[in-house]
């Protein structure tokens, strides 16, 4: 260990703190039994497709597009998954395909 | 424990994406730990007390000596501030939820929370313990995840690499589901198209709060033009 456990056990700690901190300010703000004004319930409902949307990019954030595969086998693999889940509506087949062809795209197509 | 067996066995089958994508993300996360000489116990330990994703990929560099403690702070608020905003849909369902609600503010992470807002819950069986099962055992995957590539390391049977694509897939899955619902077209956009913009102008390390603010402000503006067309709940 590079350095001592007690160090090494505050570190954890500060970091599960800061972290927790994060998750729970809403609910620090609007704690129970407050009422939640109209703006903040129309935001809670209007966020989630959002945030969605935006953990799809987070997700492929790191996807050169600049350089060859050019995002080929991400591409191809969220394509895959988007419409083969609209087809037949089954999470897990949709995500299990998307998965093994992604592996296999990167592992044997786009080397 | 009068039907969480039941509720678990209910949850189980929507948390399988999970599963996948955790056992893995997590034994990569316990190899690189294992690597700067920590045993399995810290890794099982970070876990158990921290639980998230990117932040336990980023907290693995700071155990080197002379460390800052702001330094540490200040790094984990940079990657954690998007779970800010996540509360503000859970609100209602964890303010009903007693003690437990803290637990499940607790286990917020990016993949819980998806699960936690856009899952259909089953008829017959009791929401507060459907989605603590979820909770639960989408930790329970990221802490054996961890423990596994803690003791054995980079002994896969195959080459898993890619595999990770299975939260990009869940995401995937969860959008088109969102789609379905005419109303949610319009935000789920405005997302995809604050996170590329901001993406493009800040940077892959630090697009994520720049995005959420944008998304937050257009929802804010837009408030008048949305409120009739957004779903009625979170779900």
């Amino acid at each position: 260990m590079p350095v001592n456990a007690l160090t090494s056990f505050l570190i954890i700690l500060l970091v599960a703190a800061v972290t927790f901190a994060t998750r729970a300010v809403p609910f620090l703000i609007f704690p129970k039994g407050k009422e939640i004004p109209g703006l903040v319930q129309y935001l809670g409902r209007a966020l989630t497709p959002a945030i969605i949307g935006m953990l799809v990019v987070y997700c492929l954030r790191s996807t050169s597009v600049l350089a060859a595969p050019y995002g080929a086998p991400e591409a191809i693999a969220v394509a895959v998954t988007a419409l083969l889940h609209m087809w037949k509506r089954n999470n897990l087949l949709s995500i299990g395909t998307g998965t093994v062809l992604y592996m296999f795209l990167i592992q044997t197509v786009f080397l | 424990m009068g039907g969480y067996k039941e509720a678990a066995r209910k949850a189980f089958p929507y948390t399988i994406p999970v599963l996948t994508g955790y056992l893995f993300i997590g034994i990569a996360f316990g190899v690189m730990y294992a690597e700067k000489g920590y045993s399995f116990f810290w890794a099982v330990l970070m876990s158990l007390l921290v639980y998230a994703g990117s932040g336990q990929y980023l907290a693995v560099n700071f155990f080197v000596p002379g460390i800052s403690f702001l330094h540490v702070i200040f790094m984990t608020l940079m990657v954690n501030i998007r779970h800010i905003f996540y509360g503000i849909s859970l609100l209602e369902k964890f303010n009903n939820m007693g003690k437990k609600r803290w637990y499940m503010i607790f286990g917020l992470t990016d993949e819980t929370y998806s699960l936690l807002c856009t899952t259909k819950i089953p008829e017959d069986v009791d929401e507060e313990k459907f989605l603590f099962a979820i909770s639960i055992m989408n930790q329970s995957y990221w802490v054996l995840g961890s423990f596994l590539g803690a003791v054995a390391g980079m002994v896969l049977p195959f080459n898993s690499e890619g595999i990770d694509f299975a939260m990009t897939a869940l995401f995937v899955v969860i959008f088109v589901e969102q789609w379905m619902d005419r109303k949610n077209r319009i935000p789920e956009l405005l997302g995809v198209a604050a996170a590329l913009l901001c993406l493009s102008v800040f940077g892959a390390d630090r697009f994520v709060l720049p995005a959420m603010l944008c998304i937050v402000a257009v929802l804010f503006v837009g408030r008048k033009k949305l409120e009739g067309s957004v779903s009625d709940r979170c779900r």
